[in-house]
């Protein structure tokens, strides 16, 4: 379903940030990256969706290499493609549901977009799937008054409504109290397992991983240095894949 | 339909309603006051004439060019009389707002006076200020330099307090609690801390007064707004074309230069 | 209100943190400029002051009926060459001239803040634009209507038009800047869902900048009618300006001046009370 070859990336020209990174990801799996600050994580997340252009190799999602489109053309690839940030990255001043239903107007009409014109199948839709991540009570609230953890499932709700193959969390949980924490990871759960989508989450602990991954790629320095089923991650192996910068902080924050 | 669904329409209708709402008293708004000013819209639309007149007639020819001397002379006038008003000014407005901030301050009376006073020094209009001067100090470069003066010092009491105040009061309480007199405080503590912030603002003043001296200068017969006047009347364009490239020189060059001290002192 | 450009351009040092963390160099090189500057405008005002006394004037007359016409002005105002009802009339029709010149102003500033907005256009688009303000801004106000008036004719197009100049360049300034300090998140993660720009503008950036905007169009309104007063004085272009204009130096009678100071001073410092609950209000809500 996912498929990225040999991604490589470098900001400044000189140090490279991802050195050859290969990985694939299935239809309806969930997939963990882990691996030390500064590893690549989110650089690998965001040239899957080409919100980082100039990078090398290949990015195949569902045989379509999201490199190679032109402007429309990859607009069009990412409204295939949700995406769920650790600042949850909603419009503030607006309600719950508008912000669910930005996540419709990647196909509609330019003019749709500018006066909010939504049909009314859609508009019940963005209220049955805040429902269904539990918010239907927060509907018409402002997302500023919303705690960290509602408005994180507001994210969810909006990129469900995409109707996405693929879903891209950088830190989902990383703002999150552990309570929180658990209902938005059971949600992305969920979600791969009922609407066969493919999720790719950003994680910095080990055990949440391997509770709810099915599939666990290792980054270090720009590399993956462990990409297996999760039951594979051994406490040593994860222990290699934070090499230098180590356990530590990383492993205590659980 | 569900109840819920109805009220998904209304709520979307309501907030349709209150734009449609908002940009129709809007639009009213403007076609009123058209109309009571007697403004047509279609003037907007032949904005573009007064630019292509500016360019067409204010191009500075040679004929024009005997004038640089005097245009010369008034603008380096006009620089300093800006400069002076303000320097003038912010020494009177560091004492008053030293006396009214209400961190400093004794007396919550005195701070509402030097309020109120500020509020009525910048907000009389610097048209009375220059026409009330002219009648007693007559067409002279002191009374552009009173009017701006009397204006500035109202713009920069306020501001100075409000720095002043924004320092904090735990900040002066703890050199207070040190032994330090009132005097002391402001003098070894409060003003080293806000050197650069008053500074910023008194150069802010001084683009502003650079600005503002064209006007004054129109209004009192003097200076840089005056030759302007003066050509422009006399439909002496080319020679008007050049106090305007004058101006222009000033204001932007002054605008450089405080611009770099603002990032040097930040 | 004070104008609060500098709270936007020149953030006040003293907010930031404790300033022996600073290295010492940095801290030196400010110091010294602050000196050298303090020291240059001194420098200028010594030399200058001297010669602002003007040679057949006798400074203390000239300061006693200056002393005498501020208290006729404001202890013993009143009417004489025209009506209460002709100024109110007058001081609206300013009022108007302001509030047109701000929301044309306001529109015409929001298009050219977008398309010069670094988000969404090249880089040079946006300088491009700035210094075309920059220079609309240094040519001076009264000469943009005096200008106008020529080409137009004296009257309410030229005045608006000629005051629209400083309105559309100051706003777009001011909504430049702040767009530039919203969050970059929103608008990047309508792109992520691929919007197209116009959306993205409506649905992000819109609801995000409305504080902002509102707050600095009011500010711009406050500015404009001190503007509308000036220019109706000095390029005749009308209103409670050139009420005033008329009252000091064509009547010379102090008392009717009085009268419209004050009708002028109830006004600004309404618009400044209200501006200031406007911006608390704007700013608390978020
Ligand atoms: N915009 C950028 N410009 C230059 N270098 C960058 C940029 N973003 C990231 N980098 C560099 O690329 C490398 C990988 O960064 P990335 O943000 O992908 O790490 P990460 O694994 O997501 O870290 P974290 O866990 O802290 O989020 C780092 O060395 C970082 O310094
Ligand atoms: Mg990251």
């Amino acid at each position: 379903m996912l498929e990225v070859k040999h991604l490589m990336k470098s900001y400044d020209g000189h140090k490279r940030s991802l050195t050859d990174v290969s990985f694939t990801v299935a239809t309806g799996e969930v997939a963990a990256i882990i691996g030390p600050s500064g590893a690549g994580k989110t650089t690998i997340l965001r040239s899957i969706n080409q919100l980082i252009k100039d990078d090398e190799g290949q990015v195949l999602l569902n045989e379509l290499d999201m490199r190679q489109l032109n402007r429309s053309q990859l607009r069009q690839a990412r409204q295939n493609i949700g995406m769920i940030f650790q600042n949850y990255n909603l419009i503030e001043p607006l309600t719950a549901i508008e912000n669910v239903l930005h996540g419709c107007l990647g196909n509609k009409s330019t003019l749709a977009g500018i006066f909010s014109l939504y049909r009314q199948s859609e508009k019940e839709e963005a209220l049955q799937l805040l429902q269904k991540v539990g918010l239907g009570n927060f509907a018409y609230q402002q997302c500023r008054h919303l705690s960290g953890g509602q408005k994180q499932r507001v994210g969810i709700a909006r990129a469900l409504m995409q109707h996405p193959k693929l879903i891209l969390c950088d830190e989902p949980i990383a703002s999150l109290d552990p309570k929180s924490s658990t209902l938005v990871m059971e949600t992305l759960r969920q979600l791969a397992i009922e609407e066969h989508i493919s999720v790719l989450i950003n994680l910095h602990q080990v055990d949440i991983s391997r509770q709810y991954a099915d599939h666990i790629i290792g980054i270090n320095g720009g590399q993956v240095v462990f990409d297996d089923h999760a039951e594979a991650l051994t406490d040593t192996a994860a222990a290699q894949i934070y090499r230098k910068d180590l356990v530590l902080n990383e492993e205590a924050a659980v | 339909m569900t109840p819920k669904a109805l009220t998904i329409s209304q709520f979307f209708f309501k907030k349709r309603l209150h734009l449609t709402l908002l940009v129709l008293i809007l639009g009213l708004a403007y076609v009123v006051s058209s109309i009571g000013l007697g403004f047509q819209t279609t003037a907007l639309f032949h904005a573009q004439d007064g630019l292509i007149w500016l360019l067409h007639n204010f191009i500075p020819n040679a004929e024009s060019m005997r004038y640089w001397q005097d245009i010369g002379h008034q603008l380096v006038r006009t620089f300093l009389i800006a400069v002076t008003s303000t320097t003038c000014a912010a020494v009177i407005s560091l004492f008053l707002a030293a006396l009214g901030a209400n961190t400093l301050s004794l007396n919550n009376a005195v701070t509402w006076f030097i309020r109120g006073f500020s509020s009525l020094m910048r907000n009389i209009p610097i048209v009375a200020w220059a026409m009330i001067l002219l009648f007693s100090f007559k067409q002279n470069d002191l009374t552009g330099f009173l009017a701006l003066f009397f204006m500035t010092m109202g713009f920069l009491t306020r501001a100075f307090m409000e720095t002043i105040e924004d320092f904090g009061m735990d900040k002066i309480e703890a050199l207070q609690a040190t032994g330090a007199n009132y005097l002391q405080v402001i003098f070894q503590g409060l003003l080293p801390e806000i050197a650069a912030a008053l500074l910023s603002w008194v150069l802010y003043m001084i683009e502003n007064n650079v600005r503002d001296a064209t006007l004054v200068g129109l209004l009192t017969g003097t200076g840089i707004g005056f030759i302007f006047d003066l050509y422009f009347k006399g439909m002496r364009y080319g020679a008007a074309g050049l106090v305007v490239l004058a101006v222009i020189i000033l204001v932007v060059g002054v605008e450089v230069i405080s611009n770099l001290i603002g990032r040097l002192i930040e | 209100m004070i104008k609060p450009e500098k709270q936007l351009t020149i953030p006040t040092p003293t907010a930031k943190g404790p300033q022996f963390k600073m290295p010492v160099k940095l801290k030196d090189r400010r110091r010294v400029t602050i000196y050298l500057t303090l020291l240059v405008l001194a420098y200028l005002t010594m030399v200058t002051l001297p010669t602002m006394l003007p040679d057949h004037l006798n400074l203390k007359t000239a300061s006693l009926t200056f002393l005498q016409n501020i208290q006729i002005m404001f202890f013993h105002p009143g009417l004489s060459n025209t009506t209460f009802v002709q100024l109110i009339q007058a001081l609206l029709e300013s009022i108007l001239l302001a509030f047109l010149t701000t929301l044309i102003g306001s529109v015409i500033a929001f298009v050219l803040a977008l398309v010069s907005f670094r988000q969404l256009v090249p880089a040079w688009v946006g300088l491009a634009i700035q210094s075309f303000m920059a220079l609309i801004r240094a040519i001076p106000n009264v000469l943009w209507v005096l200008i106008y008036s020529v080409v137009f004719g004296l009257g309410a197009n030229a005045a608006v038009i000629g005051l629209t100049f400083h309105s559309v360049a100051y706003l777009t300034k001011v909504y430049t800047d702040s767009m530039e300090e919203l969050e970059p998140d929103a608008i990047e993660t309508m792109r992520a869902m691929g919007l197209k720009n116009g959306p993205i503008i409506r649905q992000a950036l819109v609801p995000n900048f409305i504080p902002s905007y509102l707050s600095w169009t009011f500010i711009r309104f406050e500015i404009n009618f001190a503007d509308a007063v000036a220019v109706g004085a000095a390029a005749g272009a009308g209103g409670i300006g050139y009420q005033l204009f008329m009252a000091s130096s064509f009547y010379f009678n102090f008392h009717e001046v009085g009268v419209i100071v004050y009708l002028i001073l109830v006004f600004a410092i309404l618009l400044e009370i209200a501006s200031y609950h406007l911006r608390k209000r704007v700013m608390g809500n978020q």
